[in-house]
């Protein structure tokens, strides 16, 4: 139609370079648009074609981003034992046999007036001695001792409850007092609780590298395979004028979808292993009196991994496509 | 319109495709180029799709000199240039309308406008009723014009074909070389590579011949 009706003003018309260099920067916005919106339909369609080969990719991107996931987030819950272990941190001064009643006073006195200690508690040693007297049912023998044995005793609470380090320089200062015999630190636990902590903070980081690296590695395969499969239908679009950014664009949505699907299957994996765990550790919780429940993601968090997985597709995507597009020259 | 200045391409394998090769085709023609199998008549193609560079020679489309063409200006350049190939390269997974609509899809036309032109250039080759038609359920024939009109659907300024008819029979072949006459005579610049010299002599156009990498003669 156009070509023979138009004849005389065909041959004026300037060269359809030359307008589409002039159509405004909306239009052009508009069609970057359009064609964004229509690549992201597209991939999703095309993944959605094959569903059973796209969930096992989603699955396998789920359970590689879920395992980093769920270890951190058992650091997170023990992190939260830590502090009910803390408050009970504290340090057992022995003192010496020779200290009286009135010398232990006031040395409680002249502890609890340092910077670095919260409390001390007195217990003197006849109070000692009775309550093992009670305890220990034992009080024939201790009867026939002829003196009491016991050391008075402070209960000193360091005002830096979860350092470890601060309690052991408290006790180091504590020690070098004359009075005192022996000092005991009763945050052995907690060292040990927050070593551990340490160490698997430092797995779970090198881990979660790891899979990360695997995801995307992943991803950027199943993006080659794509890319295999759509090779002529790239180099047509390539001979007729097709970007890079336009021959570019359906793969980075694939990897995008491939991606998020896959943070959707980790947020669901993860869920779901907290719900299996939640009734055992509300029993063991129940049994030590605690006031201790496992907490999840939550919303946020699982939004998160969400947005994390769709990273992780796109930089798949990105390194397919960088590395196996431009091989795909039109011939 | 097109114009080559003493072109020359060596593959990397040694072998010269083309030799000093100069020629113009002016704005509004059509122009044949004739050779045995092996002449360079597809590398001359290629090196105005920029899908080659030469190795010697200036080669100028449309007032561009395209060894000033650098890779980001490569697609506007193939934008403006309309191929038809011997085997169509339709894309199989797709209706016929599609076919047609991909260089304005590219293009960034909206839907609108891609269905009217779409449309234009489909009546333009009869197949205006087989715009949902599967390509694999099209005849060679209409395979071909399906081709043809995904070339001419950006009203490109330029027309290129190589061996448009190397597949079908006499008739159906001087149809198709007449439609791309049509398109010469409404203002595109046309040049078409095909070894069958019955058909074209019968054509009144030039024709430019090659023989081994060397131009031979333009009647
Ligand atoms: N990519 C290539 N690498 C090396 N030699 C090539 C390549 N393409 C074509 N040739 C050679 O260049 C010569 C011209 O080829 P071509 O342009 O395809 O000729 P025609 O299209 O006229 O048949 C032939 O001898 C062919 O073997
Ligand atoms: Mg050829």
């Amino acid at each position: 139609m156009w070509v023979l009706t138009n004849v005389p003003r065909a041959k004026k018309r300037p060269p359809e370079g030359a307008r589409v260099a002039r159509r405004g920067v909306v239009t052009r916005y508009r069609a970057w648009v359009r064609h964004h919106r229509a690549s992201a339909a597209d991939s999703l369609l095309k993944i959605l074609d094959h569903p059973v080969s796209s969930m096992l990719t989603w699955l396998v991107v789920g359970i590689a981003m879920a395992l980093p996931v769920s270890l951190m987030l058992t650091l997170d819950n023990l992190r939260g034992l830590e502090g009910s272990v803390a408050d009970e941190a504290s340090l057992s001064l022995f003192l010496a046999e020779s200290v009286d009643t009135a010398a232990a006073r006031a040395l409680a006195q002249t502890i609890s007036e340092r910077d670095d200690v919260a409390g001390v508690r007195y217990h003197s040693r006849d109070k000692a001695l009775e309550e093992f007297r009670e305890q220990s049912g034992f009080a024939d023998i201790i009867d026939g001792l002829g003196s009491n044995p016991l050391p008075h005793l402070l209960l000193v609470t360091p005002r830096d409850r979860t350092s470890v380090a601060a309690s052991e320089d408290l006790a180091a200062a504590l020690s070098g007092l004359p009075a005192v015999a022996e000092v005991v630190v009763d945050s052995a636990w907690l060292r040990r609780l927050q070593g551990l902590l340490a160490v698997g903070e430092r797995i779970v980081l090198t881990l979660a590298l790891l899979l990360s690296m695997g995801v995307v590695l992943i991803l950027g395969n199943t993006i080659r395979l794509a890319i295999e499969n759509r090779r002529e239908e790239i180099r047509v679009v390539r001979l007729v004028g097709g970007s890079n950014a336009f021959v570019r664009r359906p793969f980075l949505y694939t990897g995008l979808w491939y991606g998020v699907g896959g943070g959707v299957a980790a947020a669901m994996l993860t869920a779901l292993g907290l719900w299996s765990l939640g009734g055992p550790v509300s029993a063991l919780a129940a049994a030590y009196d605690a006031e201790w429940s496992l907490s999840g993601l939550g919303i946020v968090g699982s939004c998160q991994l969400v947005l994390a997985g769709g990273v992780l597709g796109l930089v798949g995507a990105w390194v397919a496509v960088s590395r196996h597009l431009r091989a795909v020259e039109p011939a | 319109m097109i114009s080559f200045e003493r072109v020359s391409k060596r593959y990397d394998n040694g072998h010269d495709a083309l030799r000093e090769v100069s020629f113009d085709v002016n704005r509004d023609e059509l122009v044949f180029l004739t050779g045995h199998s092996g002449a360079g008549k597809s590398t001359l193609l290629r090196l105005i799709m920029l899908m080659e560079q030469p190795t010697r020679g200036r080669v100028v489309v449309n007032g561009n000199d395209l060894s000033r063409i650098g890779r980001r200006g490569v697609p506007a350049h193939r934008r403006g240039i309309g191929v038809v190939f011997q085997n169509h390269r339709l894309l199989f997974d797709r209706p016929v309308f599609d076919n047609v609509a991909l260089p304005l899809t590219i293009a960034g036309y909206d839907d609108r406008e891609v269905g009217r032109r779409v449309r234009a250039a489909l009546d333009k080759v009869g197949l205006l009723d087989h715009e949902r038609a599967m390509p694999v359920t099209l005849s060679g024939g209409e395979q071909q014009r399906v081709g043809i009109a995904r070339a001419v659907v950006g009203r490109p300024p330029v027309l290129l074909a190589d061996e448009p008819t190397g597949n079908l029979d006499p008739a159906l072949s001087a149809e198709i070389m007449q439609l791309f006459a049509d398109f010469a005579r409404v203002g595109l610049t046309v040049l078409i590579a095909s070894h069958d010299l019955s058909l074209i002599s019968r054509l009144r156009h030039r024709i430019v011949t090659l023989r081994e990498g060397r131009l031979v003669g333009t009647h």
